[in-house]
């Protein structure tokens, strides 16, 4: 009973807003290691500076945060701040009176926004194709290679090489099986983003008609011959067992953090789990496609952004682009860039990490700014569009699936990927 | 237990039963099991599958990790905050949705008003609909009743199902004509009736109803989330679910099972301690 | 029918209150809600609405995906019913055979039911995931080509299991406080008769169970089509390719994660039609042979 009577005690003295502070409420997706990283920026932030209070909420996974926004915003009481995955850019964007342009509000705040001092991979990937910045980046990866050093010494690959185009990939893979070093020589997490959507871009390929659904509604265009190429590989690795399917997003990780497969391919941000497990690894860039013109081009970010809601008090938006500006400064960013694994947002920030002598130390966290900002990004590179891509990722796996289990070749299934995508895209745009 | 079933079984019947028990417990069980010792290894150990099914030398460790802080480093907010929360929500779902649907369920067996089989179909068919399809309205009640980041706005939505409405009609519809014959010819109206009759026949169903209430209080998710916007009001599972991240960041395995071992054991306590309830229901039953 | 009650007129009114009042606001209002968005077409923010009449429905009953989903939904709860009950009852029975132990038994049995949806998914990936998890390994060992990611009857035979499993505490609870009300000399005369125990189990135990079951088919009913979204979502994701995609979870990947709000609202409307048919289809020609012991 007494406990009772404390515990009703203390819900009493739940801390009511500080008093001559505005609150700006921050919903967030970021969990585990990601979720301190979140809390100690707001933190800092609240404590250099008096006027304005920050305050992150955790609201579960990207759909679960997004559809929290959603209902809070149909309530009338959207959040100042909510973070958004990417494959939820397009749906953000159309909503024209739900949002603020992040540059706008910069700007009105006082704040010069520069578009050069920014990672140009990363910032236009969320922008408008005239370039004003809709969001503010906070958290982007990009898919790597990692193989097992062990495993490659196993079979008798050089340790010190990881392979550089899909075909090395593949004879490094199949050597593996064969020579009894691991029984699977590959596998991968997310074939929607990085075998489809990155493949496109680091091979310069379409992947979309309207550079890839950026300047206008895309068609999809991932029946192409590269595409058919590239799976109808993937899929008769999957008949030797050479390849293993480990499912939708994120779970392959395992399969290689396990010690059952000798080669991943993975986000970058991925990289935690990888050390933690205390395997042998090594990592490489993505492979590319050596048929391809002019591979390997630049691959696009994944991850999530910060995107401010409308109808908010002008006192609030000057607070929301106070703490952007904090957040895009330098000793912020690498903080947030070598904590998180996560890309730096600007250049200085990256520069910064590099003569800190950080890269040294950890190749691995360099390797994904490199492959995403080494060349100017064409019109197939700079991201993906579509207002409904959960969707047509959604299609795609569905359609592999039944290609890997051998229902169906990779044409038909790459086929149908498209007619079906484009279907439920016009769908999505006649609404 | 005083007496032996009387669907007791001899001889080898009894230890064909105690087989199939034991298959039945090991099955059922061991997730329960699993958790336990996962939660007493490294995150290394968890990381590089499949785990071993012993427990392992972390457990101190882990658990002294967890008491002392690695827990509300990720939370944001105490352990103790924690599990104060999610038992007065789980608290407030059970015992609110006894009462409301022992109050319906008596409505509707043991008197005869207009619109009584009306009202028991309204309230039959809200068997269904999961929160997740009716999100935006049910959010959209909650703000204008000023009940985001409240106890209330936690537990009201919840109670709003019919299952325990239908399970109190399913038994009050077993009581025979004459019980009820009986104590009107004394003189006992619908309260009388109640407190000294059915009440006490009840309580089987009420502990059965308060342990699947509690535990579905204890365990969800997604509501109380949504309705709540301060750390200070999260619910254990709403921790649990901010310390695993599938995806890009490190995920303190070691900590995320002992977590989901003290989310699991509360509910597991109500169980065992109903236990004595069931029986003490069925003994006065039985007289 | 009952023959005696009491006469009161205001008092049951103020007994069903709160409930009418919880169910009205929490319910019927979201559901009419629900109805309404069927009947619209409109972004995830609700900036533009048009309204489209029936031409959501109409949608939704041509794609041959839903079609598929409800082929799926059947068979999957008709497994999840009947496993989740069978196999209850049948421990439940065996529960009462025992006389030692009853009580270790029994609160082992129910430890399931207090696992957060949240952390049995987690488990069930740990656990049978094809390549690291602890007991899909030894399967793989036995030479069992265990694959649920790519195989749909792997995966359906994973999310039935799934499901059952979460069921069966809840079953076993109310089968063994159902057998334990049967009252003691019913049975004992059976015995004095000389029947077979199996004889006397189908004939005088189970049809005095009968309210038990068809409580537990309803809610076991139920918890197939609408509670086990969170275990499709955790275990398969509704794959591989749509092979476990029920309903429910169909209703929640179009709304909740690719926000197509009147596909998603439309078929809300029509599992509310499903299931409303169900109960007044089970209450009618289920519970008049249900006998009250």
């Amino acid at each position: 009973m007494k406990t009772t009577v404390l515990l009703i005690a203390g819900l009493g003295a739940l801390p009511l807003a500080a008093q001559a502070k505005t609150d700006i409420s921050w919903w967030h997706a970021m969990s585990g290691a990601n979720a301190e990283v979140v809390a100690k920026i707001a933190a800092d932030f609240n404590a250099s500076q008096s006027d304005y209070e920050v305050k992150p909420v955790f609201k579960g996974t990207y759909p679960e945060t997004l559809n929290a926004g959603i209902a809070a915003f149909r309530a009338g009481q959207a959040p100042d701040i909510i973070q958004v995955f990417d494959v939820g850019t397009g749906v953000m964007m159309g909503a024209q009176g739900a949002i603020k342009p992040v540059a706008e509000v910069l700007k009105e705040g006082g704040y010069s926004f520069d578009k050069s001092q920014y990672l140009a991979g990363i910032v236009g990937y969320y922008s408008t194709p005239a370039g004003e910045m809709l969001s503010f980046p906070y958290n982007s990866s990009s898919p790597v290679l990692y193989y097992n050093k062990d495993i490659f010494q196993k079979a008798g690959l050089n340790p010190d090489q990881p392979p550089k185009t899909w075909a090395e990939t593949w004879a490094a893979a199949r050597k593996i099986k064969e020579s009894g070093a691991a029984t699977c020589g590959y596998t991968s997490t997310w074939l929607t983003w990085i075998h489809t959507e990155n493949f496109a871009a680091w091979n310069n390929v379409s992947w979309a008609t309207n550079e890839n659904g950026l300047a206008g509604t895309p068609e999809l265009k991932i029946d192409s011959p590269l595409f058919v190429k590239h799976f109808q590989e993937l899929a008769d690795l999957a008949k030797e067992g050479v390849f293993v399917y480990g499912g939708r997003t994120s779970e392959a990780k395992q399969n290689f953090t396990s010690g059952e497969c000798g080669i991943l391919t993975e986000s970058s941000g991925g990289l935690g789990d990888i050390v933690k497990s205390g395997i042998n690894y090594g990592i490489g860039q993505l492979p590319y496609d050596e048929t391809a013109a002019s591979a390997p081009q630049n691959t696009t970010p994944g991850g999530a952004s910060l995107w401010v809601m409308a109808g908010k008090s002008d006192e609030v938006y000057k607070g929301v682009a106070a703490f952007f500006n904090y957040l895009s400064q330098t000793p912020v960013q690498q903080y947030l860039h070598e904590q998180s694994g996560y890309l730096p947002v600007t250049i200085a920030a990256y520069e910064a990490t590099k003569a800190s002598g950080f890269y040294e130390k950890n190749p691995a966290r360099e390797v994904p700014i490199l492959q995403m900002s080494g060349k100017a990004p064409t019109e197939n590179s700079k991201g993906v569009r579509a207002p409904n891509l959960p969707q047509l990722r959604d299609i795609q796996n569905e359609e592999y699936e039944k290609m890997l289990s051998g229902q169906q070749d990779a044409a038909t299934a790459l086929k149908n990927a498209a007619t079906r995508g484009n279907a439920a895209i016009k769908d999505a745009v006649g609404g | 237990m005083a007496e032996a079933s009387p669907f007791a079984a001899r001889g080898a019947g009894r230890l064909v039963a105690h087989f199939w028990m034991i298959l039945g417990v090991i099955v059922v069980a061991f997730p329960v099991y699993y958790v336990f010792i996962a939660s007493t290894h490294t995150t290394q150990t968890i990381l590089r599958p499949p785990l071993p099914l012993l427990p392992g030398p972390e457990a101190v460790r882990n658990y002294q990790d967890a008491f002392s802080g690695g827990i509300s480093k990720i939370g944001g907010v105490s352990l103790w905050r924690l599990l104060a929360n999610t038992t007065i929500v789980a608290m407030g779902i059970a015992l609110g949705k006894i009462a409301i649907s022992m109050a319906s369920a008596y409505a509707i067996v043991f008197f005869r008003f207009p619109l009584r089989m009306a009202c028991f179909w309204l309230i039959f068919i809200t068997l269904m609909l999961p929160v997740e399809v009716r999100i935006q309205p049910t959010y959209k009640v909650m703000v204008d009743l000023g009940l985001i980041d409240t106890y209330p706005g936690l537990i009201l939505p919840l109670i709003a199902s019919a299952t325990a409405t239908l399970l109190f009609r399913q038994f009050f519809m077993t009581i025979p004509d004459e019980l009820l014959e009986a104590a009107r010819v004394d003189g006992a109206g619908p309260w009388r009736f109640f407190k000294d009759i059915l009440w006490p026949l009840s309580l089987t169903n009420v502990a059965a109803i308060f342990v699947i209430q509690f535990i579905y209080g204890w365990t969800q998710y997604l509501w109380p989330l949504l309705v709540t916007n301060s750390n200070e009001m999260n619910t254990i599972v709403i921790a649990l679910k901010k310390m695993i991240s599938f995806a890009d960041a490190d995920t303190p395995w070691n900590l995320v099972m002992v977590t989901s071992v003290l989310a699991i054991l509360p509910p597991i306590l109500v169980v065992v301690l109903m236990q004595r309830w069931f029986v003490k229901g069925l003994v006065e039953t039985e007289k | 029918m009952r023959r005696t009650v009491f006469p009161h007129k205001l008092l049951p009114w103020l007994l069903l209150a709160p409930q009418l009042a919880i169910t009205l606001i929490f319910f019927y209002w979201p559901a009419a809600q629900a109805f309404r968005q069927s009947m619209l077409r409109e972004d995830a923010f609700g900036l533009k609405t048009t309204f489209v009449g029936l031409a959501n429905f109409r949608k939704v009953l041509a794609d041959p995906a839903y079609l598929n989903a409800l082929q799926v939904t059947v068979l999957f709860s008709a497994l999840v019913a009947f496993f989740a009950m069978g196999i209850a009852l049948f421990l439940a029975v065996q529960a009462e055979k025992v006389i030692r132990g009853k009580g270790f038994y029994r609160t082992l049995m129910i430890w399931p039911y207090a696992v957060a949806p949240a952390v049995a998914g987690m488990l069930w990936l740990f656990m049978f995931n094809p390549s690291f998890g602890t007991l899909a390994w030894p399967l793989r060992q036995m030479g069992v080509n265990w694959n649920p990611l790519l195989n749909s009857t792997h995966a359906m035979i994973l999310v039935v299991a799934a499901a059952v499993w979460k069921q069966i505490s809840y079953n076993f609870l109310f089968f063994v406080a159902g057998l334990q009300a049967i009252p003691r000399s019913l049975i004992e005369a059976a015995a004095i008769d000389g029947a077979s125990r199996r004889h006397a189990f189908w004939t005088i135990v189970f049809p005095l169970l009968t309210p038990t079951t068809f409580f537990l088919l309803v809610v076991n009913t139920v918890y197939a089509l609408f509670d086990t979204f969170g275990i499709i979502h955790a275990v398969t994701g509704g794959g591989p390719g749509k092979a476990t995609e029920t309903l429910v979870y169909k209703v929640y990947n179009d709304g909740f994660v690719n926000l197509i709000m009147g596909d998603s609202a439309a078929q809300s409307v029509i599992l509310m039609v499903i299931v409303i048919l169900l109960t007044a289809f089970q209450f009618r020609y289920i519970e008049r042979r249900v006998h009250y012991g």
